[in-house]
């Protein structure tokens, strides 16, 4: 789960993370107030949960409040689109009115999970290159970031800070700073089962201080049914509509760009399902894992979703019945194509468990759909239909 | 042979009272499984079906010789169950429970380290010997006894593809479902070295998908110590980065993790890598009949 600028700052804050002075903002007549009581040039920042903010026009400099009005009028309201929202942007709800820093030198710093083999434990990652994406920085010069790994196990040490501290070869009067943040970032990806802490950048002012100036936090999504805290939290309104209305449902649903929906049980058999729907020429609008357990409710919500997708042409049902049982995949197909009026071409393609019961229903309801018995057909058929469609 | 599971396998089912614990039991029970023992805490003293339900791993392998645990507890309690079991000496440890928070695998990982036990999953299908049982959600009827061992992180494209490679006459030695979490008990490196080894095993099929390395450390592994055939499909080619696609694991994250770099990978190391899995069985047929032929 991801969670807006302020609110990870918050969390920094808690842990006594040095952060510049500001607050959130609606509107731009709090954005001016806000500057008025900083006394200070302040940054205003758009909250979304998206990297690139600057480029996009998402943050502004303004040295009066009246500047900071304009700025945050400007910001509210508006599409920002950035590398990571793709081209559709997203609408600022928010802005973050910031103290502005006197900057002499950009960090990163960064605590996540490596998930390699035998080797499972969390690991920092520091650089001079602040301000850079980190992703940039590995692949063009592995050698410039410097990695500390730290295990549950053992907990923190403060020669995790030591060897970051030393591997940038930053000056005698930060090291106790330094090691409280190394420190923090530690307490708080355990306290709050996160998934990465991301400071970046993490700044030397020019007055000889370390600020976290931006910062990103993840949490896992496993983890989460034990911090409700965090829970609350959550933006809808970074969301998909329908994916969040999926999430609701209990199914697992993710929007793409494509014409050809597709509803499958499990979630390698569904990407596998949308792969092959590529290979077949097609595009897919959509994961979809209707899960193992799902029942003829679930299947005909997970129905309801796809075709309330305007640019899906054509629908694959692929279910390979084990646990989940084909005849109440029937069932439930059978349900929501009455209920719903948007008739779009189907393909359904049934395997395992009670299969021949479940065919024998969908045979004899009046639904209108194409049957297929091989995987890679099935996928064929439906990207043919997806194009023979009158629009 | 077969690997991890086999005739002297005897089952403990954790969670053996509730819904999926007793359903599976009975599937797998059906499958010529040795399920000798339950554990629910707080009901030891009943039974399943005649199945003695215990309130501790402990009691199982003491009275029952337990030696490997199938697991079917909700995320919250599967970390003390997995422990449990490995602080109870219990060999094979099969977890099927979905959700379990990334930090708590960590300390289950640790607390493997330097014990008898060994762990498949979390969030698997569970793992599957033909003609000895299995542990866990593989259905009965995708399943024959053969030559072919099966490593995947996915559920049903494991079923899928067991059923393909069933439906051409092919059986398998052992399947096993390695789990579509970050962080897993077993890797594919672990399970090709089992196979490698394996006297039953002729050939063996990779299911992998975009997320994580492991397999480009099953390529890495395959080059060097593998040289029975291989085939492979990697799942999510279409995946769009930076999204969970429904396995925790499942993230293209800072641009790793691709299908592209698993199969270049993979193709290094000689393995064969299937653009569309619906040729899986195909593929291995033919490699085994030339075998024959040789």
């Amino acid at each position: 789960m991801k969670i807006h600028e302020y609110q990870a700052k918050e969390i920094l804050r808690q842990y006594n993370i040095p952060l510049p002075h500001g607050e959130v903002a609606e509107s731009p007549e709090k954005a001016k107030e806000i500057a008025s009581s900083l006394r200070t040039t302040v940054v205003v920042k758009a909250q979304v949960h998206a990297g690139g903010r600057g480029k996009g026009g998402g943050i502004r400099l303004a040295e009066t409040p009246k500047e900071a009005y304009d700025a945050a009028k400007a910001i509210i309201g508006m599409k920002l689109v950035t590398h990571q929202t793709g081209p559709e942007g997203k609408i600022v709800k928010k802005v973050l009115v910031e103290q502005a820093t006197d900057i002499k030198q950009e960090l990163y710093l960064s605590l996540l999970v490596d998930r390699s083999r035998n080797k499972e434990c969390l690991v920092y990652m520091a650089s001079q290159a602040g301000g850079m994406d980190i992703e940039d920085v590995a692949s063009t010069s592995p050698e410039k970031i410097i990695k500390a790994a730290i295990s549950p196990a053992t907990g923190y040490s403060p020669f995790h800070a030591r060897k970051l501290f030393y591997g940038l070869g930053l000056d005698k009067s930060l090291s106790t700073q330094f090691s409280n943040i190394i420190k923090a970032l530690y307490q708080i990806f355990v306290a709050k089962d996160a998934s990465l802490i991301e400071i970046n950048p993490l700044v030397i002012t020019q007055d000889g201080n370390l600020i976290a100036l931006d910062t990103k936090i993840t949490f896992d999504d496993d983890g989460i049914y034990r911090h409700p805290e965090i829970k609350e939290m959550r933006d809808i309104n970074e969301e998909d509509p329908l994916e969040v209305e999926a999430v609701n449902t209990g199914v697992n649903y993710i929007k793409l760009d494509g014409e050809v929906g597709c509803m499958v049980n499990g979630a390698g058999l569904a990407m596998t399902t949308m792969d092959l729907i590529k290979l077949a020429g097609g595009e897919p609008a959509n994961f979809l894992d209707v899960g193992g357990g799902a029942s003829a409710e679930r299947v005909e919500k997970a129905f309801r979703i796809l075709t309330s997708d305007p640019k899906v042409k054509a629908i694959l049902v692929n279910i390979f019945g084990g646990i989940l049982r084909c005849d109440r995949v029937a069932n439930g197909l059978i349900e929501a194509a009455s209920k719903i009026d948007k008739k779009l071409p189907m393909v359904v393609r049934l395997q395992g468990t009670n299969v021949e019961e479940g065919r024998k229903l969908l045979q004899n309801s009046n639904l209108k759909f194409e049957v297929a018995e091989e995987l890679y057909e099935a996928a064929r058929k439906a990207v043919e239909l997806s194009r023979s469609t009158i629009p | 042979m077969a690997i991890l599971f086999n005739e002297n396998t005897r089952v403990v089912i954790q969670g053996i009272t509730g819904n999926e614990g007793s359903f599976h039991a009975r599937e797998s029970i059906k499958f010529g499984t040795k399920v000798i023992a339950g554990v629910t805490p707080g009901k030891g003293g009943i039974d399943l079906d005649g199945i003695p339900v215990y309130n501790r791993v402990i009691d199982a392998v003491e009275n029952e010789g337990a030696n490997a645990s199938g697991i079917y507890v909700p995320a919250s309690f599967a970390p003390d169950a997995i422990i449990e079991s490995i602080e109870a000496g219990i060999q094979l440890i099969v977890c099927m429970t979905e959700g379990i928070p990334v930090l708590d695998m960590i300390k289950v990982k640790q607390a493997l380290k330097g014990s008898n036990s060994r762990l498949i999953g979390p969030n698997c299908p569970g793992i599957a010997t033909p003609g000895a049982g299995k542990i866990g959600f593989i259905p009965n009827f995708t399943l024959t006894k053969g030559n072919v061992g099966v490593i995947s992180r996915s559920g049903t494209l494991t079923y899928e593809v067991l059923w393909q490679l069933t439906n051409l006459g092919i059986g398998q030695s052992t399947a096993v479902g390695i789990g579509g979490d970050p962080i897993v008990g077993s890797s594919f490196v672990d399970l090709l070295e089992l196979f490698e080894k394996d006297p039953q095993t002729d050939a063996i099929v990779l299911i992998g998908e975009i997320g994580g390395s492991a397999e480009e450390e099953a390529a890495e592994f395959i080059k060097d110590r593998v040289s029975k055939p291989v085939v492979s499909f990697i799942a999510g080619r279409t995946a769009p980065p930076g999204r969970r696609m429904g396995h925790a694991g499942a993230i293209i994250a800072g641009g790793k993790g691709t299908s592209e770099e698993k199969t270049k990978a993979l193709e290094a190391a000689g393995v064969i890598v299937e653009k569309n899995p619906a040729e899986i069985g195909k593929m291995i047929k033919n490699i085994l009949d030339k075998k024959i032929n040789h």
